[in-house]
């Protein structure tokens, strides 16, 4: 295992990064935060088709790239760099991780799809939920088969064309799949209603089902939701990625910065309180790095969830819970000093400061905050709370 | 050859089978682990090592455990310091004759940089090299030299030209701890106790063979040895950490617990781990060839993670931690950060911020080499030494 980048890793990053320097500049992002259009649908293509990085985490024999979850990281500190509007976290992460743990024919068909960049999904799970505490399911299944609920605080709906819902059942829970537009169904619907959100660039939104026809993708005879748990955890392991990209890019953004702005006869960036702060920002972020890398190759070394409990998931449990309750603090804290220290302009609606900071807000919250992380911990590093 | 980890196991393997450690004296035994290539393996040939890859020191240790060690609590700055800058700078005769007694714990060495002038600035500092024929004069002060009391050899740093900028006109020198006219005082410290020292230098005549590296370039040779010492304090794997101490009291304590207590001790436990994660990686830089800037930034995290852990194991002793264990002068033969008790362990890692340059020039060579980020304007530049303002 190597907490290092290796070269096809590189490769990758490369044709990212390429590619959103071309299309996804600061100014075309803020552009598109107020249009009604959130997502940038083509782009989003053009990711998952031509680079294909909607399959990273598919196995090949499902029509996907075979790569990993090393892989999967590089792509989200280049998207988290750019904080591109697209849906890879939510579809080629969380629903694909959804769909990993359900197994199943009718997954793996899905799996195809949204590999192949001709579907995108979202988990229908709040944004915010824990995977240490992931919520009951906020819909039912019918006994016609259909799915009603309503699910507030989901990211990547608007541009979905699967739902994947967890459903409660008389006894038990199920992993659902419902269409985003069903097709000639008898007066079933799916609503999704964006919310105004503090993240402009990765907006939620509440997705409303009313007798909406679905397709049942995996059972669970108790009442937890073990797709959901597993997603919510991988995610999390895999948004440290998303984190570090902030950090990087506040870090370097801000460096640049105050080396060229001059008051006192001289660049800001001499003087030491200035400099100091950034120098214990640049330490964070290479302890980031480190968190960041290994909660990947912890999940790439695991790619199927193991019996909890079992050593395997405590060491992804606890590579993933340092990542988090580490990354998540220092991507904000980038974010701040980075409006900080550009002084007023670091205030404006025209420098893109505030959608890293809004981003790296959100991402805070996301899939558990540093304090449920944190919790997690005090089992597997025998830490036992008060009695 | 090429050495890898089943090559190295072998030889150590045959070292053990030819040389038994039981029923040899441990001296002997630790010369022939040092003949053996068996010290350190990355040293060349004939020097204590094998020239092999640095990593694979492990698996020397490893093979080698249970055996006589070297006691590296007596001996870190020969070991951490010394060692390297000999390395990197010596003759081949200094090598031959240093290093064997260095690595065997028969000469305990010190560091003689710090002066009563010239503490961050270093650069700056006074005591005086005279060249005599074939031999050099030492007049000055260096202080809070930690281990001269034991300490064979000193690597001293003194002034040999006073008439150009500060930076260049200093020499390194080794120095000899038992030549007449130096004088190792106790300095006592917050902890009780005297780790460090003042040596007084009063016309100590050196042979030029104990000069290290060219007369004039001694600011360079000490750039080695201050990099290796940051190395040394912040980015050794260690066998325990200030982390595992305050967990076993935690848990070994359920009575003192509190929930505010726990939420911080939890945050601590995911930045000892952060760090453990950061230095990993960097080893990764380092066997790959590539040394990350991140070097420069362990002894920083390192100083604040053993200053919070230690404090707050003070605070959750509660009662205890109103006690302390000994308040006694004495000269101790070993550092050990982690050694003694709580109250110990938190005043003794308030000097880890202090030692082998502060927290604050740490935090400005990051920001300067690391950040590229402006210097601050600066007085003493392209001015003699002499001519400076004092
Ligand atoms: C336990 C211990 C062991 C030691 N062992 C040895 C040893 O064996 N050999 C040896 O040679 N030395 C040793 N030292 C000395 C140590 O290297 C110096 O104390 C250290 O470099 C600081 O120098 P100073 O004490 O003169 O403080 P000063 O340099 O006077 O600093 C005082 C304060 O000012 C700050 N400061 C100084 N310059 C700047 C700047 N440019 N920007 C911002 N802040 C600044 C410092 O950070 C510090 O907080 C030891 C020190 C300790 C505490």
């Amino acid at each position: 295992m190597t907490l290092l980048y290796t070269e096809v890793e590189e490769e990758l990053r490369a044709a990212v990064r390429d590619l959103l320097a071309d299309r996804c500049s600061p100014s075309a992002v803020l552009g598109r935060v107020e249009s009604g259009t959130p997502y940038d649908a083509e782009l989003w293509k053009t990711l998952a088709r031509e680079i294909g990085v909607a399959g990273l985490l598919v196995p090949e024999e499902l029509g996907g790239a075979g790569a990993s979850a090393r892989e999967a990281a590089v792509v989200l500190e280049e998207l988290g760099r750019a904080v591109a509007p697209v849906p890879f976290l939510a579809s080629a992460v969380l629903a694909t991780q959804a769909l990993l743990t359900a197994g199943g024919e009718a997954a793996g068909e899905l799996l195809g799809r949204l590999a192949a960049g001709e579907a995108t999904a979202a988990l229908a799970v709040p944004f915010a939920a824990s995977p240490y505490a992931p919520p009951a399911p906020a819909a039912a299944l019918g006994e016609d088969g259909t799915v009603t609920g309503t699910v507030r605080g989901v990211i990547g709906a608007e541009i979905a064309d699967v739902l994947l819902v967890p459903v409660r059942l008389t006894r038990g829970t199920a992993l659902c799949a419902v269409e985003a537009s069903p097709a000639g169904s008898a007066g079933g619907t799916v609503r999704v209603t964006p919310a105004t959100s503090l993240d402009l660039t990765r907006p939620i939104a509440t997705v409303s089902f009313a007798s909406a026809p679905a397709r049942v993708l995996a059972t669970a005879g108790g009442p937890e939701t073990p797709w959901v748990r597993e997603a919510l955890l991988r995610g999390a392991g895999l948004l440290a990625s998303e984190q570090l990209g902030i950090a990087e890019w506040c870090l370097a953004t801000t460096v640049a910065y105050v080396r060229e702005r001059r008051q006192f006869a001289r660049p800001v960036g001499s003087f030491q309180a200035v400099k100091h702060r950034l120098a214990d920002l640049w330490l964070e972020i290479a302890g980031a790095r480190a968190a960041a890398r290994n909660a990947a190759a912890r999940l790439a070394e695991a790619p199927v969830a193991g019996p909890p409990g079992d050593d395997a998931a405590v060491a992804v449990t606890v590579a993933v819970a340092v990542a988090q309750a580490h990354c998540g603090a220092v991507a904000v804290h980038a974010a701040e000093e980075c409006v900080q220290l550009h002084g007023g302009i670091g205030m404006t609606w025209e420098h893109p400061a505030h959608l890293y900071l809004k981003r790296a807000k959100a991402d805070q919250i996301a899939l558990g905050t540093p304090g449920d992380h944190r919790e997690a911990l005090a089992g597997p590093a025998d830490l036992p709370a008060p009695v | 050859m090429t050495w890898d980890e089943a090559s190295v196991a072998e030889r150590a393997a045959a070292f053990l089978a030819a040389h038994d450690p039981v029923a040899m004296d441990r001296l002997e035994f630790l010369r022939a682990r040092f003949d053996a290539g068996l010290a350190w393996v990355h040293f060349p040939e004939g020097l204590g090592g094998l020239g092999a890859p640095r990593e694979l020191q492990a698996v020397a240790d490893r093979e080698l455990r249970g055996t006589p060690d070297n006691q590296p609590g007596r001996i870190g700055i020969g070991l951490g310091m010394a060692a390297p800058t000999i390395l990197a700078f010596g003759t081949d005769e200094q090598k031959r004759r240093f290093l064997r007694p260095l690595w065997t714990g028969e000469e305990v060495w010190c560091q003689l940089f710090s002066e009563p002038g010239a503490g961050s600035d270093l650069a700056t500092l006074a005591t005086r090299a005279v060249r005599e024929g074939d031999e050099w004069v030492l007049d000055g002060q260096k202080v809070w030299t930690s281990s001269a009391h034991t300490a064979r050899w000193g690597l001293l740093l003194a002034r040999t030209d006073p008439g150009v900028p500060k930076h260049r006109g200093l020499t390194y020198f080794v120095c000899d701890m038992r030549a007449p006219g130096v004088e190792v005082r106790p300095l006592r410290q917050i902890t009780g106790e005297a780790e460090f020292n003042e040596v007084f230098l009063t016309g100590v005549r050196l042979p030029g063979a104990l000069r290290l590296g060219e007369t004039g370039d001694g600011w360079r040779v000490a750039q080695a040895t201050l990099m290796n010492e940051r190395v040394a304090i912040g980015g050794m794997p260690v066998r325990r950490t200030m982390m595992e101490v305050v967990a076993d009291t935690w848990r070994s304590r359920p009575e003192l617990r509190t929930h505010d207590l726990h939420q911080r001790l939890l945050r601590l436990w995911v930045e000892s781990e952060v760090m453990r994660l950061t230095a990993a990686r960097l080893r990764e830089q380092l066997a790959a060839g590539h040394p990350g800037p991140e070097g420069s930034g362990m002894k920083l995290a390192f100083a604040r993670l053993h200053q919070e852990l230690s404090g707050l194991e003070v605070e959750l002793l509660r009662e205890d931690g109103l006690g302390y264990d000994d308040w006694t002068f004495r000269r101790p033969e070993t550092v050990d950060f982690l050694g003694r008790e709580a109250g110990y362990r938190y005043l003794r890692a308030k000097g880890n911020s202090i030692e082998g340059g502060t927290s604050e020039i740490l935090r400005n060579i990051i920001a300067e080499r690391v950040l590229g980020l402006p210097a601050e304007p600066r007085a003493d530049k392209d001015v003699a030494w002499k001519d400076l303002p004092r």
